[in-house]
């Protein structure tokens, strides 16, 4: 297999110059997806005959949940490599990868105490995917924090990509041992997902889950750009390339 | 003057080369043997944890109720995050110390294996706070109304997961080892980690309180300490290397 694509994006300018193609080839139609889905969950779709439109929230919690999720996963496995190889762009991703995460993380539990206040009366139950949503975002936070905390950039990078990795090992011992701790005090809930859905419900949020993942990618890639520039203030090719 | 021979001890045992250099075991048994000695010798950052331990539990019956009998509900609950609070408190001057005089740079230049050396300061950590938080949880558990037969099974809980908790608070400490104020970042790293710890302490103990079987949460909370010390001295070892370079 060859390899030296990926090589290549370990110099700065190159990373740069490749995400910024990228973007627009996420942002639009990640734009197209989720106007689609929007018009499909929000009006097309018939209401739920026990939930009625409340249910439609689903719409960006479910998403949200998903990339809050894969940005851990991308924050991770980049936090890895640049550990690895030290290659300095994958800790450039992995730092524009966790706010992206938390705020989705963040989206997550809003939209989910929203939709609890209809259905189960209550804004904040201790239902086990809203905790272990909620160590997610604090895992998050701690990341971020760990990062801002110290002054050197390079020590920033390794010390929180060695958090991220173990926080890849420990994310899903802490979710199913929330599963469990809770399935252990009452029944298990019964949740959207697991009934089946009329195609007319599925087709729009699957529209979501590719728009918003589209979109979150296209955020990266900014993010990304933003990042390099930053980290390579000094170098001539940033100068040339803002034209100072 | 024991610790100055466990230096002698320690510096031959870089320098040398030859066959009577002392096996990792041994360097690792003297580091043990100093974490100690230096703990007895500055007793208020031993008693510290405890008394902390002891006025957290004495705040629910003031801030609840004196009632034992809903005491004894809540009891599990006090005693684990008590227990986490206690075990974080004291993980703060795990490697500062040794990271300000420069001891962690010459373990890292030493040529012995990091990983065990700090290995061993992990389990020192534990013989100063977990065992003795193992000791206190059933003291603290009969001022909370819980019953004298579910004594054992608190101490084996606490002692089990006290393991997990300063291991993966080993991690949390050498991240934050070069860091000025960090005592709210390292619980902020902590503490969502450590999560299945409380979950599965906690329900252990509750189970030993209604004198059912806790053998299913215990053995899980054993599961994950044996996980921790598998993966956990990794972490350290580059969190370290890493604040070091």
């Amino acid at each position: 297999m060859n390899w030296t694509w990926f090589h290549r994006l370990a110099s700065p300018p190159y990373l740069y110059r490749t995400a910024g193609r990228l973007t627009p080839w996420f942002a639009w139609p990640a734009a197209i997806l989720i106007f689609a889905g929007l018009i499909g969950g929000l009006w097309l779709a018939p209401p739920d005959y026990q939930q009625g439109d409340a249910y439609r929230i689903m719409y960006v919690h479910v998403p949200s949940a998903w990339l809050s999720l894969m940005m851990y996963g991308i924050m991770g496995i980049a936090g890895g490599i640049g550990l690895i190889w030290r290659m300095k762009a994958a800790h450039a991703v992995a730092a524009s990868a966790a706010p992206i995460g938390a705020s989705f993380a963040l989206v997550t539990l809003v939209t989910g105490s929203l939709w609890g206040k209809p259905m189960w009366g209550t804004y904040w139950a201790w239902d086990p995917r809203l905790t272990s949503e909620l160590f997610l975002f604090l895992l998050y936070l701690g990341y971020m924090g760990l990062r801002s905390a110290f002054e050197e950039l390079q020590r920033a990078d390794r010390a929180s990509a060695v958090l991220a990795v173990v926080g890849l090992v420990d994310v899903p011992i802490v979710h199913y041992s929330v599963v469990w701790w809770n399935s252990l005090h009452q029944g298990a809930l019964v949740f959207l997902g697991r009934r089946a859905m009329p195609f007319s419900m599925t087709v729009p949020l699957m529209l979501m889950f590719v728009g918003f993942t589209l979109f979150s990618l296209s955020v990266l890639a900014m993010r990304l750009r933003a990042e390099v520039l930053n980290r390579e203030r000094s170098a001539r090719w940033v100068r040339e390339e803002v034209g100072a | 003057m024991a610790e100055a021979s466990a230096w002698a001890a320690l510096r031959s045992a870089a320098g040398s080369q030859g066959p009577a250099v002392p096996s990792i075991g041994s360097v690792a048994r003297l580091m043990l043997e100093r974490d100690l000695r230096l703990a007895f010798r500055k007793a208020s950052q031993l008693v510290q944890p405890m008394a902390f331990f002891v006025i957290v539990t004495t705040l629910f019956p003031l801030a609840v109720t004196p009632n034992l009998v809903q005491l004894r509900r809540i009891a599990p609950g006090v005693i684990w995050a008590a227990a986490l609070l206690s075990s974080l408190l004291a993980l703060e001057f795990l490697f500062r110390d040794d990271a300000h005089d420069g001891t962690l740079e010459q373990f890292a230049l030493s040529g012995r294996s990091l990983t065990g050396l700090l290995l061993a300061k992990t389990v020192a950590h534990w013989l100063l706070t977990g065992l003795p938080l193992a000791l206190m949880a059933p003291i603290a558990g009969a001022a909370l109304g819980v019953p004298e037969a579910a004594m054992p099974g608190i101490l084996a809980t606490v002692a089990i997961g006290t393991v997990t908790l300063s291991l993966i608070g080993a991690v949390g400490a050498a991240l934050t080892m070069g860091l000025r104020r960090s005592g709210a970042l390292l619980s902020l790293l902590t503490l969502p980690l450590v999560i299945p710890v409380l979950i599965f302490g906690a329900r252990a103990t509750q189970l030993a309180i209604r004198s059912e079987a806790y053998r299913g949460p215990l053995l899980l909370l054993a599961a994950l300490a044996v996980l921790a010390i598998t993966l956990a001295p990794l972490a350290v070892t580059a969190a370290v290397r890493i604040n070091l370079e």
